[in-house]
């Protein structure tokens, strides 16, 4: 069976922890970082540690600071 | 499948345009802004218009757009961005020649240069930014401001008696005769970004083709002026905005011509 699973790399010192990404994101595995924070001072997006992803890029979309680059990749389950 | 094998060139279906060159933007967080430059910078890639592309700045918040966008800006004086480009737009007819201007440019101290530009239809794009308040400014009442919306210069909301009403430029625009494409678009989610698009598009297009001027209005938040965070301030303008601003096509003349 083909599966398709996605991912985001997220530019973090580009970022500015602004959430519309968290709210965006239809699984709900955007976060915002709530210790860390980049050398602006901002918390910025990270994904949670998921296989959820399938790179819709609604996160990548709403980003107003193009942070977010999504890879998207098509595998077969090996049985 | 691990993350790293699926982070590789070839997997990428998403990244910021390359026309956006990678200095920060002096945006506010989660300022609309920021989705139209993108959008701006994703259509002129498309239309492979980089090299005939020349976009006029407004004063406003987005004053600085020419240090974002890698194609030719020029920087009008406030208000006069309609102006510029019809120079412009009439020294390089070939030439996508669109304004981007805020509400505080385009409807207060610009409204002659934006009504008599759209009347004499130039064949320009202009790209209105409405978010009911001077952004740059720190948060005053603009022309456009809801009425009842508190502002740094009407604490008490804003009142009909005393600062009159909100003016619906996009409207007012759709009764002149140069204009041939009229529409207000919001970038609050997936799919209303997806559909600004295709309008900034679509007004680029009538640009190049000499069309007369189109008008793309773009209702959008001001999350530091209206003092919400980004996400509220989304929340906000559905339930407030669009009311007084409803979504969606004007007027298009292009279709009937065809």
């Amino acid at each position: 069976m083909s599966k398709i699973s996605g991912t985001i790399v997220v530019d973090t010192e580009r970022c500015k922890g602004c959430g519309l990404c968290v709210e965006a994101c239809p699984k709900k595995i955007v976060e915002m970082t709530t210790k860390a924070v980049n050398k602006k001072g901002y918390p910025y997006a990270t994904q949670k540690d998921s296989d959820l992803c399938n790179g819709c890029t609604a996160c990548a979309i709403v980003c107003p600071d193009g942070c977010i680059t999504v890879y998207r990749k098509k595998w077969k389950e090996e049985e | 499948m691990t993350k790293e094998n699926i982070i590789a060139p070839q997997n990428i279906v998403y990244k910021k345009p390359s026309l956006m060159n990678d200095s920060p933007m002096h945006y506010c967080p989660g300022c609309s802004h920021g989705m139209v430059h993108k959008l701006v910078a994703e259509i002129i890639e498309e239309m492979q218009l980089t090299d005939k592309t020349i976009g006029i700045c407004p004063v406003g918040c987005a004053v600085f757009a020419y240090n974002y966008l890698d194609i030719d800006w020029i920087e009008a004086a406030h208000g006069r961005a309609p102006a510029c480009a019809t120079a412009v737009k009439r020294l390089w007819p070939d030439h996508l020649v669109f304004t981007y201007q805020g509400d505080g440019d385009f409807a207060c101290i610009g409204t002659a240069e934006s009504i008599h530009a759209m009347n004499r239809g130039e064949n320009i794009a202009i790209i209105f930014i409405n978010n009911a308040i001077y952004g740059m400014t720190g948060g005053q009442m603009a022309p456009t401001t809801l009425m009842g919306m508190k502002t740094a210069t009407c604490p008490y909301g804003r009142q009909a008696d005393l600062h009159g009403y909100p003016l619906k430029m996009t409207e007012l625009a759709a009764n002149l005769e140069g204009t041939c494409y009229i529409t207000r678009q919001s970038v609050h989610n997936v799919a209303a970004i997806n559909r600004a698009k295709k309008a900034i598009r679509k007004a680029f297009e009538n640009s190049l083709s000499g069309k007369g001027t189109s008008l793309v209005e773009i209702v959008s938040t001001c999350s530091a002026g209206w003092k919400l965070t980004p996400v509220e301030a989304n929340k906000w303008m559905e339930k407030n905005m669009f009311p007084y601003y409803p979504l969606g096509d004007i007027k298009d003349t292009t279709i009937e011509k065809q």
